[in-house]
């Protein structure tokens, strides 16, 4: 190793070291797939950094290039036979080459507001976004939009990915909501305690995507469960993670932590797939922090994707299946963060297969990434507009309605992209759903069915 | 360093964006499934039949080293471009051309990894055998020029036996298409078979014409657990004797057993010696089934402790699992680990089993043994960690010995891997002075300059008694260029 390596370098050396090259992950990594450059694959991506910590190379522009072009979807660690754990390597190496990157004084601020000031102050977040509101609703997005002035910022490709704002957001106050269903089957056997959930509410998922919030609440209510919504909750740092701002990601793990340790015991239900999984990668991120590490441990145990727990329940036969029939034709999108990070492949489909009258049809590659990855549709378009077509192309093959997903990335980039088929068609475009939008449309149906509100 | 104008041209050739340069760049193509390691000059990912020829005619003039290179996979250094020059990145080569029905075969490029073309076949209801466990990542061009196997040759054949023709361009350039779509074909020398299992040292393959058969529609899969080596052995001699032919007939050894059982929590017997797992497959179900109950009889019959039928898919995929837990289970057991991948008669793999266990104690290491029994291609893996002082000169102590024991009991250096750099040392050990020399001719006559993957498969350091010398590992590029200390 080089005389003077980067102290997250170092701490990264063994995991690039239990790469066996034997190259199973080119079979599933987005950017080799759509390039077939070895430069453009995790094999080659660790082999870079192993180069670049051994001294043999330097920063140098294609270096960035292609570690900057990784999705850090983690399929390529879901496969390892040898373990390697992309995403950490990724995020450290992000981190590192932040700081020698070049940045112009414009990037500096840019990076300082929206990932020091903007996600970790949810209040502020919440100002911007129902602004966004206000933008779409006023008639100034339509009048914008046809002025051309958008593509002359160069903002069109940003502003055509804005999904439809919701106008009721979810702000975490310590809400408490209680359980809704009457009959369940653990309660008719009478021999369990309540069932108690804590809502991680997300940025993007309590504000402008707040009805996917408001379903999963009103989904575990059906199944009997109390919801709390802690209050000093906010981002989840993830964003920051993947920028390259560590220190950032680290702020807002302690602040999460500290926010749910007000609900302790029960579950920690999300509903974002990537948040869901960087909340469960929190005591890798503060393993050298001697106040949180543990703290961090007994928190990531508590974390659940709201398939993971209703699928537990699915299994155990506690699962509330009075659901209505919802009519659709459907295609399911694996996210990378549920499907690699978290390794839920099986559970989001066995809970779809539960409801009635919801026709899936499989969507091949289902599990490679869409192109979305956070801001990597900001940072490399050209990579995500790639994927996104061969993603696009493959849903429409299906003749599926909908597309189900479960992740706010997913979900805002393949509704941007199918939008704008449509509006170059001329037709509507198909619907994308988050998979507890249709576990709610089956519980609301089934009460309908009942004569009662939902 | 290639000069800028050689680049220019190499530009012209395939396009700047495919001419792979950079710093950063040229690791990437440093390196194969090994542990080996050098930079090239430069790589090259080409698209076309004609811009390989118009590569190689290039490199042809300049004298300059070309490395052909399709997922680099290699477990012998095959792909390890250790005297730089041009790597040749076929990847991009993939396009199925076509899956011929009514000839039962498949053209397609040197890039498709072997995972899509089975699909592909087997989409129309053919089957493409030939099954390396690399398959997912492996390319077919790499697959043929290596003559790649699988556990499923055993019934099968490796892919030489599904090889009707390809195209394939010489070191200067030329283009040859040999054989065709057909299953008979005598006129001439068989040239297409020449080019298989040549490692890139004879040509770059483009285009191979690929054997497709009906695919079996029902398989039947069962597992026996032996207390005794020695007993597993007799028991595969007496199944491939009985008038079935399994299409896999898999071995581990009590090593392998208990690093997978570590590794997956399965509940495998931890005291066993050997696990066999059989599998048949056919078109009639009750016939398959039949079949492997006279193959788990025999097992029974020749002192296996347990035999268990898989009864559904599922339970059959849980049978699989064990075995395809290996590779991963042997990863992380260790920090490093040699694959070797000799072969024997097949009579011969309890002596070969009990040798290997031998030279592991005499040298102190881990030495793990699994492969395709019905075969007698078996795969000790040596575990170390190459940052111990004096461990890798005791690994290459024991590999030699592995490979000398192999070729005492009757057997080779290498069953499906290829000799590459790993083994090419002791070739003239295996093969004799006479075999060898005639190799050597055809490699002069088909690439006088030796510019077509050099150094590759013929021995470098055995002087004039044949015998390799200490170093035959540790003077691997790896090591001495771009290694971890």
């Amino acid at each position: 190793m080089r005389e003077r390596v980067h102290p997250l370098l170092a701490a990264e050396y063994d995991n690039m070291l239990h790469c066996v090259r034997c190259g199973l992950c080119l079979s599933v990594c987005p950017t080799y797939q759509e390039t077939f450059d070895e430069e453009e694959s995790p094999r080659g991506r660790i082999a870079m950094a192993r180069a670049l910590t051994e001294g043999h190379i330097g920063v140098t522009p294609d270096l960035l290039r292609h570690l900057d072009s990784c999705l850090l979807c983690d399929a390529c660690t879901a496969i390892c036979p040898a373990g390697v754990q992309m995403e950490e390597l990724g995020v450290a190496l992000r981190t590192v080459l932040e700081e020698s990157r070049p940045h112009s004084r414009r990037e500096r601020v840019l990076r300082h507001l929206v990932l020091r000031r903007l996600f970790p102050h949810m209040g502020l977040f919440r100002v911007l976004v129902r602004a966004l509101w206000l933008y779409q609703k006023s008639g100034l997005q339509r009048a914008l939009r046809a002025s051309g002035l958008l593509r002359l910022l160069r903002l069109a490709e940003v502003e055509a990915l804005l999904p439809p704002v919701d106008s009721r957001f979810l702000v975490p106050r310590g809400q408490v909501w209680g359980p809704r269903a009457a009959t369940l089957p653990s309660q008719r056997s009478g021999d369990q305690a309540p069932r108690q959930a804590a809502l991680f509410a997300g940025c993007v998922m309590s504000t402008a995507l707040a009805e996917i919030d408001r379903a999963t609440v009103r989904v575990l209510q059906a199944n009997g469960f109390t919801v709390h919504v802690p209050a000093g909750q906010g981002c989840c740092g993830a964003l920051n993670a993947h920028l390259g701002d560590r220190e950032g990601a680290r702020l807002l793990a302690r602040r999460t932590i500290a926010a749910f340790e007000q609900t302790p015991e029960m579950p920690v239900v999300v509903n974002s797939a990537g948040c869901g999984a960087m909340l469960k990668h929190y005591p890798h991120l503060l393993a050298n922090d001697p106040a949180y590490a543990a703290r961090a441990q007994r928190f990531a145990a508590r974390v659940r994707d709201i398939s993971e727990l209703l699928y537990d329940l699915l299994r155990e036969g506690q699962l509330n299946t009075a659901m209505g029939p919802v009519g659709l034709v459907a295609t399911y999108q694996a996210p990378c963060h549920l499907a690699h990070a978290q390794r839920l492949r099986a559970e989001p489909l066995a809970l779809l297969r539960r409801v009635p009258d919801l026709e899936l049809r499989p969507l091949p590659e289902a599990d490679l990434c869409c192109g979305s990855a956070g801001v990597y549709n900001l940072t490399q378009p050209d990579m995500a507009a790639r994927l996104l077509k061969r993603k696009l192309d493959q849903i429409e093959a299906t003749g599926a309605e909908a597309v189900i997903s479960a992740n706010p990335g997913c979900i805002m980039q393949i509704a941007a992209g199918l939008r704008q088929r449509a509006a170059a068609q001329g037709r509507a475009p198909l619907r994308v759903l988050h998979l507890v939008e249709v576990l709610d449309q089956a519980y609301c149906n089934a009460s309908q069915e009942n004569a009662s509100p939902c | 360093m290639l000069s800028q104008a050689l680049r220019d041209e190499l530009a012209a050739i395939v396009g700047r964006a495919n001419v792979h340069d950079g710093p950063a760049q040229l690791i990437a193509y440093s390196y194969d499934g090994t542990f080996q390691q050098h930079l090239p000059d430069v790589a090259v990912s080409p698209t076309t039949t004609d811009q390989v020829a118009a590569i190689l005619r290039l490199a042809y003039r300049e004298g300059l080293p070309v490395v052909p290179r399709g997922g680099a996979s290699s477990l012998a250094g095959g792909t390890i471009p250790e005297t730089g020059g041009i790597v040749l990145n076929l990847a991009r080569m993939n396009r199925i051309l076509e899956i011929d029905r009514a000839n039962s075969c498949a053209v397609v490029e040197a890039g498709v990894v072997t995972a899509r073309l089975q699909a592909a076949a087997e989409a129309e209801g053919l089957f493409y055998p030939p099954d390396p466990s690399s398959l997912n990542q492996s390319t077919l061009g790499g697959n043929v020029a290596c003559n790649a196997g699988g556990p499923r040759c055993l019934k099968y054949g490796v892919t030489k036996d599904y090889v009707l023709g390809m195209t394939v361009v010489l070191a200067d350039g030329r283009i040859l298409r040999l054989g065709g779509k057909l299953i008979k074909n005598v006129t001439g020398y068989q040239l297409a078979q020449l080019f298989v299992g040549s490692e890139g040292t004879l040509g770059v393959i483009t285009e191979p014409i690929l054997r497709l058969i009906p695919l079996p529609r029902h398989r039947a899969t069962a597992v026996a657990v032996f207390r005794s080596l020695d007993d597993a052995g007799v028991a595969v001699t007496a199944v491939m004797q009985a008038g079935v032919l399994p299409v896999a007939l898999e071995l581990m050894d009590n090593l392998c057993i208990n690093l997978v059982e570590d590794y997956l929590h399965a509940g495998l017997p931890r005291e066993a010696e050997a696990l066999l797992l059989l599998e048949q497959d056919g078109n009639d179900p009750a016939a398959v089934r039949g079949e492997v109950e006279v193959m788990a009889g025999i097992c029974r019959a020749h002192g296996a402790v347990e035999v268990r039928l898989a009864q559904d898919e599922q339970q059959r995929a849980e049978l699989w699992a064990v075995r395809r837990a290996v590779s991963p289970a042997l990863g992380r057991a260790a920090r490093n680990k040699l694959g070797e991948d000799i072969a024997v008669p097949r009579s011969q793999i309890p002596a070969m089993v009990r040798r290997i266990q031998e030279i592991g104690r005499q040298f102190g290491l881990t030495i793990p043994v699994f492969g395709h029994a019905g075969d007698g291609n078996v795969h000790p893996n040596i575990l170390f960690d190459r940052t111990r002082p004096g461990e890798l000169e005791r690994v290459e102590q024991a590999a030699a010995a592995i490979f000398r024991a192999a070729l005492e009991l009757g057997g080779t250096l290498s069953g499906e891997h290829g000799i590459g750099t790993l083994k090419r040392e002791f070739l003239l050990e295996a093969l004799g002075p006479e075999v060898v020399a005639v190799m050597r001719a055809i490699k002069q006559a088909l690439d006088p300059k030796g510019i077509l993957n050099p150094g590759k498969v013929f021995p470098l350091r055995a002087g004039e008694t044949g015998r390799a010398q200490p170093g035959f590992l540790l003077a691997l590029p790896a090591l001495a260029g771009l290694g971890p200390e």
